[in-house]
């Protein structure tokens, strides 16, 4: 238990561990084959790996890392589309950082800035409104990314957009939603998954509410989780006591946070703002329906697809690539043939390996590599 | 992006249009707070408020402790300097 000394709370990690241990010893399933419980947030895939937590828990437990990090599931027709607008003269495209480097089929943002687009990371959509205030002869786009944790924030940027009159603002809208795409993993025959951590940050907005599904409809526990190790550990043992019990409930473990009721001011404006797509497609996934959301008609004049050409063709991933497979958990990032060889954070083949919060990148980093090859 | 910093509100800049200025680690700039104001907690009273920010926007309020706490966490995962430093790029703008 190596990594249990960089704990603060070592006391506390030990005795969870204890308590799991003992938790998985009354399920009788454990028998037969792992427990699989898939962490459906990216935050979390990365604190896992930080703190090498599949380490501490018992062999019998398996931890399928879930597709919840919105720049891993960003299709490469999506990243061509950002690349085409990015490319017009008069646009100045604006992203978070953590997009720039997602490989489209013939370059990445970053390749097409060197190339001489003007492409701008920002911090905030609210950054990328005041560069349209302060060029009003551009056409500024914010590139719309994430969950439900940053579409509020766009919802609200847009508004304000509305409320002053800018009108050489746009998004390029790519926000897509959770609790499709869980429902399309449950009902894939690929995997037996056995419960779920629920994403933290997703859920302070939505609140608790839209997993009831899971619980009732699938009859899988889940269990909202906080990012701190301990709060991981935690929400395993509680989503382990569930299964022991021959319970399936929504649980909330990050109550500091999250409320089960949600951000009600955060849910108007998204809201307001947006409706829900027939489909959207997912890096590794494919189509999944009702997945992504676009502007309201009301607001279609801030949509970068209605106002520019966009080419928004689908481009299938190379077929080299194992991303679909280890996004559902079918494989582990290091037994795709790419893993660490053509595929590296350097000169990464697919997005999982862009983000720190991607399951190969969080491997590479924290000693999936060594630890395959006998080093540590 | 997904993970959020915390920081503290030092000042409300525009009640209507609910901008506040947030101190993170040093670093000051504007976000907004529309999402943890309401009747009971108007924008003035949110001045001293510790808050969880998400790419500019004030997402919860979070008490001392844990927003130290949350830093703590944040910076051995190797996040909370990303963040500043994204916010810092662009505070002065
Ligand atoms: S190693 Fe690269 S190509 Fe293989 S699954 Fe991971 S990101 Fe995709």
């Amino acid at each position: 238990m190596k990594y249990v000394d960089e704990f603060r709370d070592r006391e506390k990690a030990e005795a969870l561990i204890r308590e799991i241990n003992t938790v998985v010893a009354g399920i009788d399933l454990a028998r037969h084959r792992p427990i699989n419980i898939m962490e459906v947030c990216g935050g979390h895939t990365h604190s896992i790996f930080r703190y090498g937590l599949e380490g501490m828990l018992p062999k019998e437990i398996e931890l399928i890392h879930g597709p919840g990090c919105p720049v891993c599931v960003l299709p490469m027709g999506r990243v061509d589309d950002c690349v085409a607008i990015a490319e017009r003269p008069e646009v100045i495209f604006t992203t978070f950082g953590d997009a720039m480097r997602v490989p489209g089929s013939k370059k990445s943002l970053m390749q097409a800035k060197a190339a001489g687009a003007d492409v701008r990371m920002v911090y905030s959509p609210m950054d990328a409104l005041a560069l349209a205030r302060k060029n009003p002869g551009r056409e500024v786009v914010f590139f719309a990314l994430g969950f439900e944790t940053t579409m509020p924030s766009t919802a609200l940027t847009v508004l304000q957009a509305e409320a002053e009159g800018v009108r050489n603002f746009s998004l390029f809208c790519n926000h897509i939603t959770i609790v499709p795409t869980i429902k399309a993993i449950l009902d894939s025959p690929d995997l037996q998954l056995d419960g779920f951590l629920g994403p933290g940050h997703v859920s302070m907005v939505t609140g608790t509410a839209p997993y009831q599904f899971i619980a009732r409809h699938y009859r899988r526990p889940l269990v909202v989780a906080g990012f701190e190790p301990l709060d991981i550990l935690q929400s395993i043992w509680m989503v382990l006591k569930q299964i022991r019990d021959g319970r399936a409930e929504v649980e909330n473990q990050y109550a500091r946070i999250v409320s089960d009721a949600g951000n009600a001011a955060a849910l108007a404006a998204v809201g307001r703002v947006y409706e829900l797509r027939e489909f959207f497609e997912w890096r590794g996934l494919g189509s999944i329906d009702h997945s992504g959301v676009r502007l309201r008609a009301a607001y279609a004049h801030f949509d970068a697809e209605k106002r520019f050409a966009i080419p928004n063709v689908t481009i299938a991933d190379p077929s080299s690539c194992q991303c679909g497979e280890v996004l559902k958990g079918v494989i582990k990032p290091w037994q795709c043939k790419m893993f660490g060889g053509a595929c590296n954070p350097e000169t990464p083949l697919g997005a999982l390996m862009v983000s720190s919060e991607g399951a190969c990148a969080a491997h590479y980093q924290y000693g999936g590599v060594q630890r395959r090859m006998g080093v540590a | 992006m997904c993970l959020g910093i915390p920081g503290r509100i030092v000042s409300i800049d525009d009640a209507e249009n609910r901008l506040a200025t947030v101190d993170v680690g040093g670093v000051r700039r504007q976000i907004n707070i529309a999402c943890i104001v309401d009747a009971e907690h108007p924008p003035e009273a949110c001045v001293g408020d510790w808050v969880l920010v998400h790419v500019g926007f004030a997402m919860s309020r979070i008490d001392e402790a844990q927003a130290a706490e949350t830093l703590r966490i944040l910076a051995e995962l190797g996040e909370a300097e990303s963040e500043i430093e994204a916010m810092r790029m662009t505070a002065a703008s």
